[in-house]
């Protein structure tokens, strides 16, 4: 046992300011193993994954590479002990060729250009990459850009590769591609360490599971001995019971309520023309997989993109939505899926951050005073239970839970009819997920309107009454009554239906 | 205690700590050197009025047009993420332009010398909001866009007047450039106080400090909220074409006439200086105006106590480069990080000793 | 060479850094011709582009360096002061008797310095290039005033005779009115500005720190995450401009054979403009040495036109300088809209969307 192993990870310990990302954590990889992380959203695998590849730095622990006790300052430093990534977010230079992103890093004083021309194409096809190396990266495919840099791992005959999230952006034959080039390195005696989020896929490529909850080991298994049930309920923890007791406080009676918002036709520079509706106090939600085309809906419901056509109707009133600002004077709020980029305001203090779209709504010209502005803070500190250590606090430095609180807070505070939360619960810890959807619940109660996205089928489940179904940018089916339900779900998500 | 002192490193004052730290060690410098540096005398002028003179007179009046740039160059950094260049060339031509009207009556009133100012006001303005659209519509980076109008400002003010450089000879333009009669404080610090008042007030009556640190830290999301980034981007520059204009005016008004090639030359790169200075970040998002205005007072301090020190006016350039290295890097975050880590391991191995002391 | 076409039958389609820079080079031969056509006189002569070529050898220079930090991401704007600084020191050094190579090794080692320093600060004390090099510009210029206030001629022999060498290419030159053979001639300082960009060209194309710059200034994450040290990386291009400024302020002395406290005045702004023109982004990963060569010549051309055409007044030649500064930026900011953005992630989209369709078509005919 002791001789096979090719990488062991002891008592990594890692925290962040408010956070104990890494607790402790062991790990170990063996050699020829596909050996899947997983945990949920903000476990630590990622930030275990940086620990490795030297993007941060270890507060506590050891790190050993076939027996020899490695220390990793930099990716560069894990690239030469032969530790390769590939990232989530495909980090090559778009502004390189394919086979300049291939060798840069890696290469002689001088480039021998042609050479590595050859090279990355006789690569590129054994591997059977549809590029070619003197493309320019940036005008590859998002998939091809994936596995180029796969390739980069592959010809720097690493010892370790690190898949991080690879198959989020691609198709199934790209991802049976993906597998068999997996299988085929895992022969070779690389040690292959999987993230992912789609349980099928550990369940046909993996060899054992690794799996972390809230920055702590929980433990690691034979893929073949640990049911998905057990796996599922391993990632959730105690909180599984908690959760499903949700459900049951739910009125399902929108039918008679008076309908709040109404669009035809709706199309925006990224979303095609589709109808929708939604009631007083209803909640519903958009389904389907990533790219389907349910953010965008909502995006143009709130005029975040260009809207390009289409007529909608609040309260029995036409009303042009063309701008955020419009929808704002209109009631309605949107909480933007990728809470980094479109979310916070990451210097700026949780106070300015949770007044923030009031004081838009009351225009430049009506500021609201200091102590105003404080007290509405310490109000939704209080109710949403933000953990901050003072209102003053810039709003980066908070944990993604509170940071969705705080944007959670700004839009409450516009007291909007109709909100939108797109991705309200990803990236953030069970606890504040279940508090999110009871508050949902609350706020329907109260009569607000609120469309819910989440990739997590069962959490819409919970919440929504009524949810619309879209496949490859359009509306496929709405789903209400009994047939919310898991299997209904799946079925009409992926087209199997009559 | 522990909080204390990790709040003093950290620097309590937040980012004024290195302008106010630079000024009180030019002052202890200059009282070190010169014990009667800071002393203020009243003199008389050409006119016969008691004005007062000394070295902080001179700081404060010198730095005046530097102190309005900067604090305009603020907002322009915090909305856009970058600076203008163009300050001083557009300034040239706001001078320009109120010469111009000024010569253009028969006489000088307190009327023509308003109009003068509006007409001037509003041609940087235009220039401004042309800066303005080449960043927030055409998206090309700040220095790059406004390099066009460094490079051809001081033509087109040189254009305006045919390239002569009239003179301007009346009482209320001597009194905007030095001091009103029975008034012994220059008059260019009250207009320096004046704007400050102004944007106070401005940040106090419109949320535009919000809406303009929201566009400078994260755009996409302030888009989101509601906010127009475009226009912010756009007001800002426009904004600091009013300051342009007021420091033009200014320094027209010092010398009496308006000369396009000299007046305000190479301010822009100390106005950015007095911004960065001052702790803003030159990449945007959050400022104090403060900081930039104690920024420029550092700067002039500098340079007139070079003069003082009788280095020659060709050369202060050199000295002033030192002390912005210097300053820089103390405010540099490795270094503060490393003194940081140096002054814990200091007081680890001081704790230690003093419990070994009380050990043994 | 079997094929003499090849150029204009690339499989690939152009890079951002080649597509700007043909824009520049078509540009330039543009403006030339018409000048030719045009306006005639001095412009049907070679003699006008060896001036052309002797008068801006050293903008040439310091663009290029500069042209290395920009693709970096950064920006150096001290290397017209380092030019002047360069310039004063080695006329005193050669009036006060120093040799011609002491000299030489003189202008290097005050480019390495400057250049040693600011990419020191910049790159691993993180403090922003602008301020930086402001100060080394404040520096640089303060240096030059406190050597010599007052201009100062070489009256060092053999420098006076190196730099009055030149290249005369009688065949190429012309027969003015009076009859007297003007011939055309190339000072030994456009050799070297010709032999730095031909250097930069092949550093940046052919060696590893060239490509490291690229991908530094493409994708700085990126670049640190495929093990690239930045931080070096980023030194050693200030580094290579601070040199390169060094080499100018030389080939400037050559030019000139005068210090002046006010040499090279408002050269770092040129020196911006030309990259710009020559299709170098501020914000990094896109740009050329060769591209940078054209914008000076741009530059220098529209210039000579303005003069040719009767508008003979310094301020005329800004006036030109900023609109076709203006021109450029708006026509690659236009451009490079138009390549990327919305319309490439549609077309990405729509790959998919078939993908996806084709493949469950084929499920459907299966079962």
């Amino acid at each position: 046992m002791q001789e096979e192993c090719l990488l062991t990870m002891r008592q990594i310990d890692k925290k962040f300011p408010g956070v104990h990302a890494l607790n402790n954590v062991d790990f170990t990889l063996r050699k020829g193993e596909i050996h899947a992380l997983m945990g949920e959203n903000g476990a630590g695998k990622s930030t275990l994954i940086k620990v490795l590849t030297g993007v941060y730095p270890m507060d506590g622990g050891e790190i050993k590479l076939e027996g020899q006790r490695v220390l990793i300052h930099s990716p560069q430093d894990a690239q030469n002990a032969g530790i390769s990534t590939v990232y989530q977010e495909i980090t090559l230079c778009p502004n390189l060729t394919v086979a300049e992103n291939m060798f840069i890093g890696r290469s002689g004083v001088v480039i021998r250009r042609k050479e590595y021309e050859k090279r990355a194409d006789e690569i590129l096809s054994r591997l059977g990459i549809p590029a070619r190396s003197t493309q320019l990266l940036g005008k590859c495919s998002l998939a091809i850009q994936q596995m180029v840099a796969i390739a980069r791992a592959v010809d720097m005959k690493c010892k370790v590769l690190i898949l991080d999230e690879p198959t989020s952006s691609l198709d199934d034959k790209e991802v049976q591609m993906l597998f068999s080039l997996m299988r085929d390195l895992k022969s070779q005696g690389v040690g292959i360490i999987f993230v992912t989020h789609f349980l099928e896929q550990v369940y046909e490529v993996s060899d054992r599971i690794t799996v972390l909850r809230n920055g702590e080991l929980v433990g690691e298994y034979l893929t073949e001995e640990l049911p998905q049930v057990q796996l599922v309920s391993r990632m959730i923890g105690k909180e599984l019971e908690e959760l499903s007791n949700l459900g049951e406080t739910e009125e399902k009676q929108d039918e008679e309520k008076e309908v709040f918002y109404e669009a035809k036709n709706l199309s925006s520079s990224d979303a095609l023309p589709f109808d929708f509706t939604i009631r007083k106090g209803e909640v519903n939600g958009f389904t389907g997989l990533l790219g389907s085309g349910r953010s965008e809906s909502v995006r143009a419901i709130f005029g975040a993109d260009k809207v390009t056509g289409g007529t909608v109707t609040i309260k029995d009133k036409r009303v042009k939505i063309t701008r955020p600002v419009e929808a704002m004077r209109n009631g309605i709020g949107y909480l933007a899926e990728d809470r980094k980029r479109d979310g916070i305001i990451a210097e700026l203090s949780v106070r300015e951050n949770i007044i923030l779209a009031l004081q838009v709504m009351n225009g430049v010209f009506k500021p609201i005073s200091r102590s105003e502005s404080e007290a509405f803070a310490d109000e939704y500190i209080k109710v949403l239970n933000i953990k901050t250590a003072s209102r003053e606090t810039p709003v980066g430095s908070l944990s993604g839970g509170n940071q969705q609180k705080v944007i959670l807070a700004r839009w409450l505070l516009t007291h909007p009819d109709y909100l939108i939360l797109d991705e309200p619960t990803r990236g953030i810890d069970v606890g504040t997920k279940l508090e999110i959807q009871k508050l949902v619940l609350k706020l329907a109660e109260e009569g607000m309107s609120i469309t819910f996205i989440s990739s997590e089928v069962e959490e819409m489940l919970r919440t929504c009454s009524r949810l619309i179904v879209m496949r490859d940018r359009h509306i496929v089916g709405e789903l209400t009554g009994n047939d919310l339900n898991q299997t209904q779900v799946m079925k009409t998500i992926a087209g199997g239906e009559a | 205690m522990e909080n204390k002192r990790k709040k003093f490193l950290s620097g309590g004052l937040g980012q004024l700590t290195i302008p106010l730290i630079a000024i009180a060690i030019l002052v202890i410098f200059n009282l070190i050197r010169d014990p009667g540096f800071f002393g203020i005398g009243i003199s008389h002028n050409n006119d016969g009025n008691a004005v007062l003179s000394g070295n902080i007179i001179t700081i404060i009046n010198g730095a005046s047009e530097l102190a309005i740039l900067a604090m305009g160059m603020t907002i322009v950094t915090a909305a856009c993420g970058g600076q203008d260049i163009s300050v001083g060339a557009a300034a040239a031509i706001a001078g320009s332009v109120f010469v111009k009207v000024l010569k253009s009556g028969s006489s000088i009133s307190v009327g023509t010398v308003l109009l003068a100012f509006a007409f001037s006001c509003v041609v940087a303005m235009i220039f401004g909001a042309f800066n303005g659209s080449l960043v927030a519509i055409f998206r090309i980076q700040p220095m790059i866009a406004t390099l066009i109008l460094y490079t051809c400002g001081r033509s087109i003010a040189y254009w305006i007047n045919g390239g002569a450089t009239p003179t301007v000879d009346s009482s209320i333009i001597k009194a905007i450039g030095g001091f009103i009669p029975g008034i012994p404080v220059p008059t260019p610090v009250f207009i320096v106080l004046l704007m400050a008042i102004l944007f106070k007030l401005l940040f106090r009556f419109t949320s535009l400090e919000l809406f303009t640190q929201s566009v400078g830290i994260n755009g996409a999301a302030a888009r989101l909220n509601g906010i127009n980034p475009t226009l912010i981007k756009l007001v800002s520059f426009i904004i600091l074409g009013v300051c342009v204009s007021v420091s033009g005016c200014i320094g027209v008004s010092r010398l009496g006439l308006i000369n396009h090639e000299t007046l305000l030359l190479d301010i822009e790169m100390d106005a950015i200086l007095a911004v960065a200075i001052g702790g803003n970040n030159l990449g945007g998002g959050k400022f104090r105006i403060s900081g930039s205005i104690i920024g420029a007072y550092v700067i002039q301090m500098l340079t007139i106590t070079l003069y003082a020190m009788k280095v020659p006016s060709t050369d202060v350039k050199a000295y002033k480069a030192i002390v912005i290295i210097l300053l820089v890097v103390i405010g540099s975050p490795v270094v503060k990080a490393r003194f940081s880590k140096l002054m814990a391991r200091i007081s680890e191995n001081w704790k230690k000793a003093t419990v070994k002391g009380a050990e043994e | 060479m079997k094929n003499p076409f090849k150029l204009f039958k690339r499989k690939e389609p152009l890079t951002d850094t080649q597509l700007l820079m043909t824009i520049t080079i078509v540009i330039f031969f543009i403006m030339y011709l018409s000048a030719v056509f045009g306006l005639g006189g001095g412009f049907l002569h070679a003699k006008q582009i060896f001036d052309m070529l002797n008068d801006n050898s050293s903008l040439i220079i310091v663009a290029c360096g500069l042209t290395v930090v920009m693709i970096g991401g950064g920006i150096d704007i001290s290397v017209g002061a380092v030019t002047s600084l360069v310039v004063m020191s080695c006329v005193l050094f050669l009036n006060r008797g120093g040799s011609i190579i002491g000299s030489i090794l003189l202008a290097l080692g005050i480019g390495l310095v400057f250049g040693i320093v600011q990419g020191f600060l910049i790159s691993y004390l993180e403090i922003q290039p602008f301020i930086v090099t402001l100060a080394g510009l404040f520096f640089a210029r303060g240096m030059t005033t406190i050597l010599s206030i007052d201009p100062q001629k070489s009256q060092h022999e053999a420098f006076n005779t190196l730099r009055g060498k030149k290249i005369k290419i009688s065949w190429l030159g012309y027969t003015a009115k009076n009859g007297n053979r003007i011939p055309a001639q190339i000072e030994l300082g456009v050799v070297v500005a010709v032999i730095v960009v031909i250097l930069v060209v092949i550093l940046l194309k052919y060696f590893r720190l060239g490509r490291n710059i690229y991908a530094m200034g493409g994708n700085q994450q990126s670049a640190l995450m495929l093990g690239i040290n930045v931080k070096r990386t980023r030194f050693l291009s200030y580094v290579i401009s601070g040199l390169l400024s060094g080499i100018s302020g030389y080939v400037f002395l050559m030019h000139t054979g005068a210090g002046n406290a006010t040499n090279a005045a408002g050269m770092e702004m040129n020196a911006i403009a030309s990259a710009i023109i020559g299709g170098t982004l501020l914000t990094g990963g896109v740009g050329s040495a060769v591209g940078t060569f054209f914008g000076t010549m741009s530059l220098t051309t529209i210039n000579k036109i303005v003069v040719a055409s009767g508008l003979n007044e310094p301020y005329w030649q800004k006036i030109t300088t900023g609109g076709m500064l203006c021109f450029f930026i708006l026509l690659q900011s236009v451009v490079l809209g138009r390549r990327s953005g919305k319309k490439s992630s549609g077309k990405i989209k729509a790959f998919f969307r078939r993908l996806i369709n084709s493949i469950r078509k084929k499920k459907k005919a299966s079962t």
